[in-house]
């Protein structure tokens, strides 16, 4: 379980060689990389505030929920706060099973549990604007989906 | 009892702090986010529609009608946006 909340920026390619360096015993490694949207070229900026301390404990309880469904051997989240701009990662998850399937269903799993279950909030900021983004009932059914 | 009371996003701004300590008897986040209205309104506008919020309690998502005995801090936000 690789847990890393952070402002500083990643590179995707470059944290899944090493996830998949450290594996052993794997047939499978899945990875999702969220990016920020550019809103048709309007968007300046996104900021990206968390709840320092509950951030980490929920990505903790959400990794255990997948590793009680699912057979993993490896799971990584990485989540940036602060100020990104346009097509930056914002986060990425990945994760690490003997067969495909698992794999495949666990990343799907940590990404809709983290977006509505992580402390976390977005505001995206353009020249006229700097609104929060709202969550959408699409993320709610999403998670019910799950139980 | 005394509580550290955090705010976010939205909730934050219209509150115009991050973070509180609060004095109060309130047994519940319901009855805690009552006695705060009714202090000021901008905590009258930041709770306005409590379906709109969501309450941790030492930092675990609860619900607004949960026990507030022996807890530390609590934090009121807006449903959450990450990925």
């Amino acid at each position: 379980m690789d847990i890393r909340v952070q402002i500083d920026p990643f590179i995707p390619g470059a944290l899944l060689d090493e996830f998949s360096g450290v594996q052993t015993g794997a047939g499978a490694i899945v990875s999702f990389t969220g990016l920020v949207r550019d809103l048709d070229g309007e968007l300046q900026a996104m900021e990206i505030e968390h709840y320092p301390g509950m951030t980490e404990k929920a990505l903790m309880q959400i990794i255990e929920e997948a590793q009680a469904r699912w057979p993993l051997l490896g799971t990584l989240i990485v989540h940036r706060y602060g100020t990104l701009t346009a097509n930056e990662p914002i986060m990425m998850v990945a994760t690490a099973s003997k067969h495909r399937k698992a794999a495949f269903e666990a990343a799907d799993f940590l990404m809709d549990y983290l977006k509505s279950r992580a402390p976390f909030w977005k505001r995206e900021i353009t020249a006229q604007t700097a609104d929060w983004v709202d969550a959408t009932k699409a993320d709610e059914i999403a998670l019910k989906s799950w139980d | 009892m005394t509580l550290d009371v955090l705010y976010f996003a939205w909730v934050r701004e219209r509150i115009g702090v991050g973070r509180e300590t609060i004095e109060t008897a309130a047994s519940t986040p319901r009855a805690l986010v009552d006695e705060l209205r009714s202090r000021d309104t901008r905590y009258a506008m930041a709770f306005s529609d409590l379906s709109a919020l969501r309450v941790a309690v030492d930092q675990q998502l609860t619900e607004m009608d949960a026990s507030l005995q022996d807890v530390r801090e609590i934090a009121f936000f807006p449903p959450m946006t990450g990925g």
